[in-house]
């Protein structure tokens, strides 16, 4: 297909941020009526693409077209009046207003004559589109009070109350249920019939194939390649993606299987989870799945003590503690990888060596005064295995790659000789070589004896790297699956709810 | 990787740099500001007129020391003159009993550090912002001194009380001044060469991540509350003290001068950064350009828009320069 | 489902019914209809300037310049009308609300363009805007015989029994309650205290938004400085000071949320009617003015602990059965 047609398309598009390129001269058309895939790890750029398209980032360099014209999208509501509207994979909404608010945030309709605010239209508008996309919510609830499921569908109900021509949805299916997905597949094929051009993010690629015509992949903020679904199949996909055969992706190596480490029995939560035991074992790594949602980070953060009204039993080593707190947690021997690397897991403006040094400044300097050169010492030995690429340990941690920091992190709980580490989407945003780094230093670490809980929302590295897997559906564990019994389509069918 | 030479102890550049040129910066405006009070005022070079302004900053400079540090920690507390009017109220009813400086003293320290405490755990148990807490506690400081005051006046401080406020350690040396050094020097310590101060610049960037580390972060911010509670009381002891008496309005309007010179010393309001040499640098500049305008006879309240600009001036020139800076195209 | 909101106001509302009446149980005038409309009238600069002040924090910010602002703007039209008594009473109340005006979007373009916290721009200019008074007066005062007939006494003037003064808040909270429930503005503001990052997806520009709260709250301390200086027939430098506790400690036990985007109109009047029927109530009930500082910094205390209570995030609702609970 020819440029021409084309609805909104990218040249050359560039985006840096403070030490990585999230953008690097990549290309997208988008065409009207036709559902466009945008395929890549995470990582790759989608998100940064997305926030560029919709007038949130402006872009270092290159050309935007709409119909042809060229556009330069300066604020968000730039791109909205061109009808570029978005489905971010964060919902960001607002808590404390109305559900019909949140619809109409930013493009209040109001009374021609008097300027005032149209509520009873509003509220009748919203009813519709909610009632349009089979979600029975009451328009005038405040949106705190709904679930994650709902407030999703509260966001498409916004993208759909624009007059929309450039529909993005960022792994709109990521929270939602069996029956929902259905629905969102409806509003999708409304929406190509009404002519508009969809982008349809998304790491499942059943879903892929069920409703894109188009596909494009970006791998590490790289344009790789694009065409048409019917021309390619999911092999050639998943090559295109990562760059190389999946096998090669995840180093798995075995380690011996010992005694259990952590046992955790009917942990709960009045409203995150419930009825959580289970037990991990040295030298396993034990994978946690589940929607976005699920409940898995919460469970995570419980068990690192940042949580409060929890209750039930946590074992270390055949001995029950009490965990209140992340110092209590550290204290037992568990440590965890936040998934919010930048907000919870490295302070930005402190140099490497004291961020690894961070946790036991008590250890370090035990009479309570700064020790430069033993913390220095100690960070020394783990920022070296973990190879972290900084000209010295006295670099803010701030000006590091994703992954970097990501490694930073790793070292400052290694660096506590912990039992039991958590990682909680160790892999999220950052480069395919940290992450291969990332992946080899798990095998390594469970190899000496540690033993490993990892979250991740990516199915292939789930299933890549566990040794057992749990998965968790509305904060339940639903079911539990060997190495030998995995299989792609039970684990999604069970953490869809199905 | 193996080409990389790892030397520990080098100098760290990026973010010593700036505030070392921050500080040198402050230096070289103190510096200039000397020497035009110099070339204005004959009195001014005078190391007995220089001794005696010292005592119109010092109370105050000593209280900026904790202040700079709770304000590194993401935190503020606007309580703190009436906290020092409360502890001063609290020394006029123990003196009223005929009791000795000891006591006194004692007096003003101890509901120094009981406000402290308040306010800490009025922050950390209800995790409350600071500012409203401080807010509300420093109207209900004052008036409580008021209700106990009322219009009245107390001063009847024993003879000897006169020290701390009055007396010198050695020739034009004051008590106050030499304590401001000393105190000066601890704080530097506890800032820059413990696992306290470490911890406080942790907290200060990211209490989250400070959290997560294993940093038990309230109990963090309730001393520092506590720490600037009871050095309150001790500004309390000197000023009641040099005053001789006590008033509701004592110290009225202080926080404001306390914490123009907290920032004025290079403390990022938001928390994070700082350090306690700025501070240090500032202080004087404030005092000498209070000093010289008070030999040109400028009045007090006049005194308050130049500090009320220089607070806003200080924090916006280096945004303003960001802004010129980044208009011009790139080369 | 009723939210805590909904029930603080009526809370609040049987409160200050309750204190009333224990009031009037010691003094029985004062539960007289002419005695309550005194109290709403000699509450009403106080409504006026909390209403200005939610609208702050509901962005986020703190407004501590208010008083200083109602101070300057008060004495120069106290001074422009000693000077020219034949300028018309309504240009000097429009000059003060401008300068006033003026002076609020000073704070609101350091907040907006700097990115200096609100609270650092206004702990300064409250401090400039009171030593230009000063600069002004040169620390003179302006009585009573020093300012028109009209100047003075219109505030005092009664229509329909009520006087200007309880009128101008009664327009001033019909204003608000419109503006932000029925104006776009209004609503935007909300939603930018509520969730800076999503109102920036929407394109809503915070900083913008907290511009226009300041500007109002300008405005407001304006037209409160001509309000002010008349009814008390004086201007002088220290006019109203540490009046910004009164008006914060009004948002903030009407239920306005230090951490932006909560807050009513109707609370927040109500916060303000509380202190006002305290304020009234002590002298009649014998306790001196001195308590009148500690009593506003306690009830700031309380309500911020109570606001806090019932602000606390319960976390994410996972669970099916917690989520059919909470409904």
């Amino acid at each position: 297909m020819s440029e021409s047609h084309s609805l909104f398309s990218l040249r050359g598009v560039s985006k840096s941020f403070p030490g990585v390129k999230a953008l690097d001269q990549v290309r997208l058309d988008l065409y009207p009526g036709q559902v466009t895939a945008l395929i890549g790890e995470n990582g790759a750029g989608k998100s940064t693409l997305v926030k560029t398209m919709t007038g949130i980032y402006q872009p270092d360099a290159g050309e935007l077209r709409f119909g042809g014209e060229l556009i330069s999208l300066d604020t968000p509501e730039a791109a909205r009046s061109l009808g570029i509207t978005a489905i971010h994979q964060e919902t960001v909404l607002f808590d404390e207003l109305s559900v019909t608010e949140n619809i109409f945030a930013g493009h209040y309709l109001t009374r021609a004559r008097s300027g005032r605010l149209d509520w009873p239209l509003m509220h009748a508008r919203a009813q519709q589109i909610l009632q349009d996309i089979e979600a029975p919510i009451d328009p005038k609830t405040p949106l705190k009070f709904l679930s994650i499921g709902q407030r999703h569908m509260v966001a498409i109900a916004r993208a759909l109350s624009f007059e929309a021509r450039v529909v993005i949805l960022d792994e709109p299916t990521a929270a939602l249920s069996h029956h929902e997905i259905e629905e969102l597949y409806g509003i999708v094929r409304r929406l190509k019939q009404a002519g508009c051009a969809i982008m349809f993010i998304s790491h499942k690629f059943d879903e892929i194939f069920a409703i894109a015509d188009r596909y494009t992949v970006f791998r590490d903020g790289c344009y790789v390649a694009d065409g048409k679904m019917e021309e390619v199949d999911e092999a050639q996909l998943v090559t295109l993606m990562v760059g190389r055969t999946v096998e090669q992706v995840y180093p798995k190596v075995e380690a011996a299987i010992g005694e259990p480490v952590l046992q955790v029995r009917n942990l709960r939560h009045p409203t995150e989870f419930d009825a959580i035991s289970f037990d991990l074992h040295q030298g396993e790594i034990l994978g946690f799945y589940g929607l976005v949602g699920a409940g898995r980070t919460e469970l995570m953060q419980a068990l690192f003590g940042v949580s409060s009204g929890v209750q039930g039993e946590v074992e270390i080593g055949q001995q029950a503690v009490t965990i209140r707190s992340p110092a209590d947690a550290i204290k037992a021997g568990i440590v965890y990888v936040p998934e919010e690397r930048q907000a919870q897991g490295v302070v930005l403006e402190l140099p490497i060596y004291q961020n690894i040094g961070l946790p036991q400044l008590s250890t370090i300097n035990a009479n309570g005064v700064l020790s430069d050169k033993a913390e220095y010492a100690l960070a020394d030995g783990y920022a070296r295995r973990l190879q972290v690429k900084a000209p010295d340990w006295r670099e803010k941690v701030g000006n590091l790659s994703g992954g970097n920091q990501q490694k930073v992190v790793i070292g400052k709980w290694l660096a506590t000789k912990p039992k039991v580490i958590i990682l909680d989407e160790p892999t999220k945003g950052i480069d395919i070589g940290s992450k291969a780094a990332v992946h080899a230093f798990m095998c390594e670490l469970v190899q000496e004896g540690l033993a490993v809980i990892m979250v991740s929302s990516e199915l292939p590295e789930v299933m890549g790297m566990s040794d057992r897997m749990i998965v968790m559906h509305e904060g339940l564990m639903v079911s539990e699956f060997k190495r030998d019994e995995f299989s792609a389509e039970r684990i999604v069918s069970a953490a869809t709810g199905g | 990787m193996e080409k990389i030479m790892h030397k520990p102890l080098l100098p760290r550049v990026s973010l010593s740099y700036r505030l070392l040129s921050w500080e040198f910066f402050l230096l070289l405006i103190t510096a200039a500001v000397f020497v035009i009070n110099s070339l204005a005022s004959p009195y001014f070079l005078d190391p007995w007129n220089l001794s005696d302004a010292s005592f119109n900053f010092v109370e105050k400079a000593i209280v900026a020391l904790p202040v700079a540090m709770l304000i590194i920690s993401r935190e503020i507390d606007l309580s703190i003159a009436s906290i020092i009017a409360l502890a001063s109220v609290a020394m006029g009813f123990v003196a009223q009993t005929g009791a000795g400086s000891p006591l006194i003293m004692l007096a003003g320290l101890g509901v120094g550090l009981l406000c402290g405490l308040i306010n800490g755990l009025l922050v950390t148990r209800f995790q409350i912002p600071s500012i409203v807490v401080t807010i509300g506690t420093m109207s209900l400081f004052r008036g409580i001194s008021y209700i106990l005051l009322g219009d009245t006046v107390m001063k009847d401080y024993p003879q000897d009380f006169a020290y701390f406020g009055q007396g010198y350690v050695y020739a034009m040396f004051s008590f106050e001044f030499v304590l401001f050094l000393v105190l000066a020097l601890v704080f530097y310590g506890l800032l820059h060469k413990t696992n306290f101060g470490r911890r406080t610049y942790a907290i200060g960037n990211n209490p989250t991540a400070a959290f997560y580390s294993g940093i038990n972060v309230a109990r963090h911010r309730l001393i520092l509350f506590v720490l600037v509670g009871l050095v309150c009381g001790l500004a309390a002891v000197l000023l009641t003290s040099r005053l001789g008496s006590t008033r509701p309005t004592i110290a009225l309007g202080w926080e404001l001068s306390i914490i123009t010179m907290v920032v004025l010393g290079g403390v990022n309001i938001m928390g994070g950064s700082g350090t306690i040499a700025g501070v240090f640098i500032a202080v004087f500049l404030m005092g000498l350009v209070t000093f010289g305008l008070g030999l040109i006879n400028v009045p007090g309240i006049v005194m308050s828009i130049i500090i009320g600009g220089m607070l806003i001036g200080v924090i916006a020139t280096p945004v303003l320069l960001k802004k010129f800076r980044n208009r011009k195209p790139a080369p | 489902m009723k939210t805590l909101l909904q029930n603080r106001e009526v809370l609040l509302a049987v409160l200050i019914v309750v204190l009333a009446l224990m009031v009037g149980l010691v003094t029985h005038d004062f539960l007289l209809p002419s005695n309550l409309l005194a109290v709403y009238n000699d509450t009403s600069i106080l409504i006026i300037l909390a209403l200005g002040q939610m609208l702050v924090i509901l962005t986020r910010c703190i407004d501590l310049s208010v008083a200083a602002n109602l101070a300057l703007t008060g004495m120069v039209v106290a001074m422009l009308n000693s000077a020219y008594p034949e300028v018309a009473v309504p240009l000097l109340v429009l000059a003060g609300a401008l300068l006033g005006l003026i002076l609020g979007m000073i704070n609101g373009v350091l907040v907006w363009k700097l990115g200096i916290p609100a609270i650092v721009v206004t702990l300064g200019t409250m401090s400039i805007y009171r030593g230009i008074v000063f600069l002004l007066s040169d620390g003179a005062w302006v009585n009573a015989h020093e300012m028109s007939g009209a100047f003075v006494s219109i505030p005092r003037t009664e229509l329909l029994g009520i006087p200007v003064l309880a009128w101008v808040s009664v327009i001033v909270i019909a204003v608000m309650v419109h503006f932000t429930r029925q104006r776009r503005l209004g609503r935007e503001i909300y939603a930018a205290g509520n969730n800076p990052t999503a109102a920036f997806y929407t394109g809503i520009q915070v900083g913008r938004l907290q511009f226009v709260a300041f500007s109002i709250s300008g405005l407001l301390a304006g037209l409160c400085g001509y309000l002010w200086v008349s009814r008390y027939a004086v201007a002088y430098v220290d006019v109203a000071a540490g009046f910004e506790l009164q008006v914060i400690a009004a948002c903030v036990i009407g239920g306005v949320s230090i951490m932006g985007g909560i807050g009513t109109v109707q609370g927040c009047v109500l916060g303000a009617l509380f202190l006002g029927v305290i304020n009234n109530a002590l002298p009649v009930i014998g306790v001196s003015p001195f308590w009148q500082m500690a009593i506003s910094g306690a009830v700031i205390v309380i309500a911020v602990i109570a606001n806090a209570k019932s602000e606390r995030k319960t976390g994410r609702i996972i669970l099916k059965k917690a989520a059919l609970q909470s409904h």
